[in-house]
């Protein structure tokens, strides 16, 4: 709904929206800033905001003391191992709920989501002996999957979303083509489908890396993520503001990074496929 | 559009899912209630057998049940407010022309990004904290007394926290939304002699009902689980006053050890959201033809 | 090969029937048009032949083969799909070499014959394109190229047209037509539009409410038309509908005259012109005629007749088709 407009009034458009957008990301911004500073500077006041004398001394001793990279590696492996299993799972389902759609099919969907809103809490005692008997806590394997099942209903929902969008007709025709099913979804759908399931790769991988609740109650050490890492800063070193800062900055960094860079097929992602 | 043959497949190969999440609900689910029923609790491994309503009645009557709930409900309305507000603003904002839109764009999406703890942290030490923090440090550059936001007003802090990670959420889809409508229908209603308020809420607001429902339907259902923002700011505190049920039942797991208890908790949560789920469902469920 | 045999198909979506039975023979080489309004089931139908919706009971036979139960990769057909359902993420090659892929052929032998294809088609200028690259009539060409690589016993098409405009619909015609007489296969082709029908087929089906309300040759159906639907449908402008006083004159109960059945000038219906379209080469003369209503005359191009003239009509006797109160013919 852009219109023409002047240039006077772009330029305030212009001012407000950089204000309100500096606001708005200001606390990481500041995150980032102090943690290159040094320790006394980080809780000087007043606050000091360029000129300190920048370092990088924060983040040298936060993989020192606190190994970083180890964290770093399990998030990694568990939010991409589990979107990428939710993904083969879900493909299969959002075909069937996209194509050959039943009466229950809108009702089967919405039970997905509603699982979604189980209070994870209300079921940690369960999950946490369950996972001591099958000898799966503080493991990757274990998290993994249950990332995977806690993001599988929105991993369909948003297959399902985008898969509609594509004409029955082509799948149609590839039939004719004389493509089994196996190969209908593979050469037809998934390629067709790629933007949406990047949008849904990308979203599931910012879900999971950041999923808190089981990644911190269901690891100690082997098996924890920087959800985990982060938590250990609660307190009282929390009051170390820079190597705080150079924690949280190495924790939410790489999800940051991937975010910025895959804007168009995230901003895709995060409407659900719902909003056109 | 569909043979036999393709609606077996679809059977076939919705199966797993179905069956995966079934599993993943119904098994803790099934243990939950019985645990639920029990007595059960760490410090006092020798009690146990039935324990008939009495985990129930303890936990629901307990003084802190009552909050817990109007905590819960207070925290996810408050948010929802908050960031469906905020983000029809700042979408109206962002979407009119403007130099280095991009960055405006990337700029207002990065809380999404951040993790809860990290989230959490950042704020409390670096805003909240009432000697350190930026908020205590502006405070005392106008002259006014230090507030402990985190002890003085600890539900609110949380809310800001939590909408601060949402309000990206809600602003892309608004604006997603916003860049959908026609400029021709504004237009028109230019045309028609309506003032912008009107063009708001005559043409603007309709327009964004849709969306507006997907982000209430998607926050509740990440607000109703809320915790790694409580734990890591207030634990509850102080007292109760940012205790929300979902937090209620970790402090029975945590400082009671009462499995028991914490289960019947978990039963009662678990009932208390398909509430709101079912009451969500039917209101915004049909608004989404997905 | 392609002779196509459907025996008392039926096709119900629950309580729908969509198809209460269906008995029809096609022949191999034959080019059969199914025409009807929307909703008649003729897609249906189509679609039943093709394999992709099951027959709720009856048989489909190909070449003599019971098809009934076989996927349709597996029947032999090829289908034009009125999206066209090209695949957009391939290249044109890519896309009509996709059955001979699906069908295991080599690179080699894939290479050959989508050159082949598109040599006819006049397509080879567009091969390294994507769809989206192309316009309506290319597209509508890469989806018939990649049914005759197939070289199917029969193709299927299903209202391919009806997304060209007016222009590139007669060409697109005329060239299916020539492609009919150049490979002599057996072709099925679904449209609403009985233009289409009446040039392009051997033979007609015309489709109402599921049911086949007559088959035969364009000319069978124009002269002969078996009740009030065909009649209706079959020839444009309408055939004009004429009950009461005057239809019992002829022993019916409803007469019908088709518009260029109708002589201008002197004959013993008289009434008030009450709009009149000049083509140049015709005119459209919509006219209250006394004591019978609303026709629709179509006449010589150079007319000098308007709104509110009075004029003489007079139908051709031998032209004038009778129908009984069922709405079928007499003969």
């Amino acid at each position: 709904m852009s219109r023409a407009i002047t240039p006077q009034a772009k330029a305030i458009n212009t001012g407000l929206a950089w204000s309100v957008a500096l606001l708005i990301a200001f606390p990481i911004l500041w995150t980032v800033l102090t943690s290159f500073k040094p320790e006394p500077q980080a809780v000087a006041s007043p606050p000091i905001f360029l000129g300190f004398d920048w370092t990088i001394q924060n983040y040298i001793d936060v993989q020192d003391q606190r190994a970083y990279f180890r964290y770093f590696v399990n998030s990694v492996v568990i939010s991409i191992g589990s979107t990428l299993l939710g993904l083969i799972i879900a493909i299969p389902a959002a075909w069937s709920m996209a194509f050959v759609p039943g009466a229950r099919t809108k009702d089967l969907l919405m039970w997905m989501l509603s699982t979604k809103m189980m209070p994870a809490v209300g079921v940690l005692v369960p999950i946490y002996l369950i996972f001591i008997r099958l000898g799966l806590l503080d493991t990757r394997i274990g998290l993994t999957v249950v990332l995977m099942l806690i993001n599988l209903p929105i991993i369909i929902w948003m297959l399902y979303t985008y898969f509609k969008e594509i004409p029955a007709d082509i799948l149609e025709a590839a039939r004719m083509d004389g493509a089994g099913l196996r190969e209908e979804i593979l050469y037809v759908l998934t390629p067709m489908a790629v933007p949406g399931i990047a949008s849904t790769v990308l979203l599931n991988i910012i879900l999971a890396w950041n999923e808190s609740f089981w990644t911190i109650n269901l690891t100690t050490v082997n098996a924890a993520p920087l959800t985990a890492f982060i938590a250990g800063f609660s307190s009282p070193q929390g009051l170390f503001y820079a190597k705080l800062s150079a924690a949280s900055t190495m924790a939410i960094a790489p999800i940051l990074i991937m975010g910025w860079f895959s804007q168009k097929q995230l901003v895709r992602g995060l409407t659900f496929g719902a909003v056109k | 559009m569909s043979t036999k043959s393709s609606r077996l497949a679809a059977r076939l190969m919705l199966s797993p899912s179905v069956v995966l999440l079934l599993i993943w609900m119904i098994v803790p689910l099934v243990l939950t209630l019985w645990f639920s029923f029990r007595r059960y609790n760490l410090m006092y491994p020798d009690r146990q057998g039935f324990n008939d309503f009495g985990n129930y009645t303890r936990f629901v009557m307990s003084s802190d049940f009552g909050l817990a709930v109007l905590n819960t409900l207070i925290l996810v309305g408050a948010v929802l407010v908050i960031t469906v507000v905020l983000g029809i603003l700042i979408a109206l904002l962002i979407e009119r022309p403007m130099w280095g839109q991009g960055v405006v764009r990337i700029l207002v999406i990065s809380p999404f990004f951040i993790m809860p703890p990290v989230a959490a942290l950042i704020w409390k030490n670096m805003f909240f904290n009432p000697t350190n923090g930026l908020f205590g440090e502006a405070a005392k550059y106008l002259g006014l007394p230090p507030f402990d936001f985190l002890g003085q007003a600890p539900l609110a802090s949380i809310i800001l926290i939590v909408s601060w990670q949402w309000l990206p959420f809600a602003t892309l889809i608004l604006l997603t939304a916003l860049q959908s409508l026609s400029g021709e229908e504004l237009e028109a209603a230019e045309m028609d002699g309506a003032p912008p308020v009107s063009r708001f809420f005559y043409i603007i607001l309709p327009h964004l009902a849709r969306s507006i429902t997907v982000v209430v339907l998607i926050q509740t259902i990440f607000l109703l689980g809320v915790f790694g923002e409580i734990l890591v700011t207030t634990q509850g505190g102080p007292g109760s006053a940012s205790t929300t049920l979902p937090y209620l039942i970790f402090k029975e797991i945590s400082l009671d050890k009462d499995v028991g208890t914490a289960a019947a908790g978990g039963v009662v949560a678990v009932i208390l959201a398909n509430i709101v789920a079912i009451f969500l469902m039917r209101a915004v469920g049909k608004n989404l033809d997905a | 090969m392609g002779q196509i045999t459907l025996k008392a198909v039926r096709k119900s979506f629950g309580e729908v029937h969509v198809i209460p039975g269906v008995d029809l023979e096609i022949a191999d080489g034959e080019f059969v048009v199914f025409v009807g309004p929307s909703g008649c089931g003729k897609s249906t139908l189509l679609r039943l032949i093709a394999g992709l919706e099951d027959t709720s009971a009856g048989q489909i036979m190909i070449d003599g083969k019971d098809a009934t139960a076989l996927p349709p990769a597996r029947r032999g057909l090829a289908m034009v799909f009125q999206s066209y359902a090209l695949y957009p993420h391939m290249t044109v090659r890519k896309n009509i070499a996709f059955p001979l892929k699906m069908a295991g052929l080599s690179e080699a032998e894939q290479a050959k014959k989508v050159d082949a294809a598109a040599a006819v088609l006049n397509l080879t200028a567009y091969l390294d394109r994507r769809p989206g690259q192309l316009s309506g009539g290319q597209r509508q060409r890469v989806a018939i190229g990649r049914a005759i690589v197939r070289e199917p016993s029969a193709f299927l098409f299903d209202e391919p047209l009806s997304n060209l405009d007016a222009a590139l619909r007669v060409t697109m015609r005329q060239e299916i037509s020539e492609l009919h007489q150049t490979l002599k296969t057996t072709m099925i082709y679904v449209t609403h539009d009985q233009v289409e029908a009446m040039t392009m087929a051997d033979k007609i089906v015309v489709l109402n409410a599921g049911r086949i309300e007559q088959v035969g040759s364009p000319l069978d159906l124009y002269r002969a038309p078996d009740n009030l639907f065909v009649a209706g449908f079959i020839g444009s402008p309408k055939m004009n509908f004429i009950e009461g006083a005057e239809a019992a004159r002829h022993k019916a109960h409803t007469i019908g005259i088709r518009p260029e059945h109708i002589g201008v000038g002197s004959g013993n219906w008289e009434g008030t012109v009450l709009l009149s379209e000049h083509l140049g080469s015709d005119s459209f003369i919509k006219v209250d005629v006394d004591g019978i209503g609303i026709i629709n005359v179509r006449a010589g191009g150079e007319l000098g007749i308007h709104h509110g003239n009075r004029i003489r009509l007079a139908p051709d006797a031998d032209k004038i088709h009778r129908f009984d109160q069922a709405g079928k013919a007499i003969r």
